[in-house]
């Protein structure tokens, strides 16, 4: 069964201004996910995962409303069907200086 | 006719401004990368249909975007191939890799931190993009953590200039209150191999050897934060002004104080005079008149607003020291809004005309010098860099 991504809008350049993406072939874990995703939409790669390939800082992943911090991470067992949630962080006030 | 392009870079996408050379009636497009950060976006002065930009998030990273038709499309030009089976774009990050191989010398991997302890240099984003003098493929970028890093292939990759990082002093540098970032790279038209750069808060450095060896350039600089106020690196330079038709001289905004060089960076001395306060950011030299300097008062490092409530730019026709306040068309009161560092630039036009940007959301021109302002736009999202082409 396919699970479903859900691009916030400013990655969805980088997936032809769609808001969701689906991955075909039931991912067995949100690594193999991401990956799967990566294929399709390479361009969102590396705006969520750093050039040392962890998850960036102030990005969240949540599989269902499970934030995958508290799940196993990358090794999060996905259910079937599974709907995967890129969150950018919410912020306010940050401190600005050029 | 000849026309004129500006360049904004805003906190929330870039914008840019078209008129001719009259800079009376302008066209403004934008905003390009909505809700992106825009440090800086810069032409190519080989090709002004090639336009860099730096775009960058601090959720998701650092993106270089490249323009070959002046800015009407743009491409991340990546180091894979440009689109995925789908025809979606990449957006590769443009990977800046601090280089540590044995073969440059294994640069220093750590730099002082505000606490006084040793950290490693880690990537965050580029500040300022300076696009070679005579190859549109060829540009560098200043990044914080600061370093210098050089694409000769139009921004698919980039390669560290490592012995800038790898200088003795590396381990002494502290960032600035906006981070450890290297913010003005200053290219001589005269002498392909000499550059200059300028870090918060290392201070400015100079290469004559296309930037294999490195040699700090802050003698005159005498800041009251550090510990040895006339120390080697530890000076805040805010931002360094040329004119290209005299590469030997120079023109400095630091922390607090305006300063000049007339020997390439050896020795500075301060030519603050008469300004009603020395703090600032931004500074710029006239087209053609390499004597004429300008600088945005700053009431204090605290206190990143113009004295008073008045929005004034200060000229200076002898080279420093003594000023005048230009403020036909700018605010008169109530305006406590910064002009940052790379947000200020001149056209080649006869009448030179001189731009800037506030974090207001407004780009100023005045197309007689200094001497009558107006604002192209009010209500940008807040101005990080302004540049200008002069187009033919």
């Amino acid at each position: 069964m396919p699970v479903t991504f859900q691009i916030p809008g400013p990655l969805r350049p980088f997936a032809g201004g769609k808001g969701q993406v689906e991955i075909e072939g039931s991912p067995a874990t949100l690594r193999d996910a991401l990956e799967a995703l990566w294929a399709v939409c390479p361009g969102i790669r590396d705006r969520v995962v750093t050039e040392q390939g962890e998850v960036r800082e102030h990005i969240n992943l949540f599989v269902g409303r499970e934030d995958v911090r508290y799940t196993g991470g990358l090794t999060t067992v996905l259910p079937a069907g599974a709907d995967i949630s890129i969150v950018p962080a919410i912020s306010g006030g940050v401190v600005f200086y050029n | 006719m000849s026309r004129v392009r500006v360049l904004a870079g805003t906190r929330k996408g870039a914008f840019i401004l078209e008129s001719d050379g009259k800079r009376e009636k302008w066209e403004v497009s934008g905003p390009y990368f909505t809700g992106w950060e825009i440090y800086h976006i810069k032409g190519s002065p080989a090709d002004p249909n090639r336009i860099y930009a730096s775009q960058t998030s601090g959720w998701f990273g650092q993106i270089i975007q490249r323009s070959s038709d002046g800015g009407q499309t743009w491409e991340t030009p990546g180091g894979g191939p440009e689109k995925s089976p789908q025809g979606w774009p990449m957006g590769e990050s443009n990977k800046f890799v601090y280089d540590t191989s044995p073969e440059t010398g294994k640069p220093l991997t750590t730099h002082q931190f505000y606490d006084g302890t040793q950290k490693p240099w880690v990537f965050k984003r580029v500040w300022h993009l300076e696009p070679s003098l005579t190859d549109p493929d060829t540009v560098y970028a200043g990044i914080e953590d600061a370093a210098l890093f050089r694409s000769t292939d139009g921004a698919h990759s980039w390669q560290e200039l490592p012995g800038l990082r790898g200088h003795e002093t590396g381990p002494q540098w502290q960032p600035g209150a906006g981070g450890m970032c290297l913010h003005t790279i200053i290219l001589d038209p005269s002498d392909p191999g000499k550059i200059y750069i300028a870090i918060s808060a290392a201070g400015a450095f100079r290469t004559d050897d296309g930037g294999q060896t490195w040699k700090p350039i802050n003698r005159g600089l005498r800041s009251q934060f550090i510990p040895d106020q006339d120390a080697e690196v530890g000076h805040c330079v805010h931002h360094i002004a040329m004119n290209p038709t005299r590469p030997g001289v120079l023109f400095m905004q630091k922390h607090w104080d305006v300063m000049r060089s007339d020997n390439a960076g050896d020795q500075w001395r301060e030519v603050s005079g008469n300004l009603p306060t020395d703090f600032g950011f931004a500074i710029d030299v006239h087209a053609h008149e390499p004597e004429t300097i300008y600088v945005v008062p700053i009431k204090s490092d605290s206190e990143h607003f113009p004295l008073d409530g008045k929005l004034r730019v200060y000229r200076s026709r002898t080279g420093g020291n003594e000023w005048e306040e230009l403020k036909k068309g700018l605010p008169e009161r109530n305006c406590y809004v910064n002009v940052f560092r790379d947000a200020m630039a001149v056209d080649t036009l006869d009448s030179c005309g001189i731009y800037f940007g506030t974090t207001g959301g407004q780009v100023y021109v005045s197309s007689d010098a200094g001497d009558n302002w107006s604002a192209i736009v009010h209500d940008l999202p807040p101005v990080l860099s302004v540049e200008v082409q002069t187009l033919s």
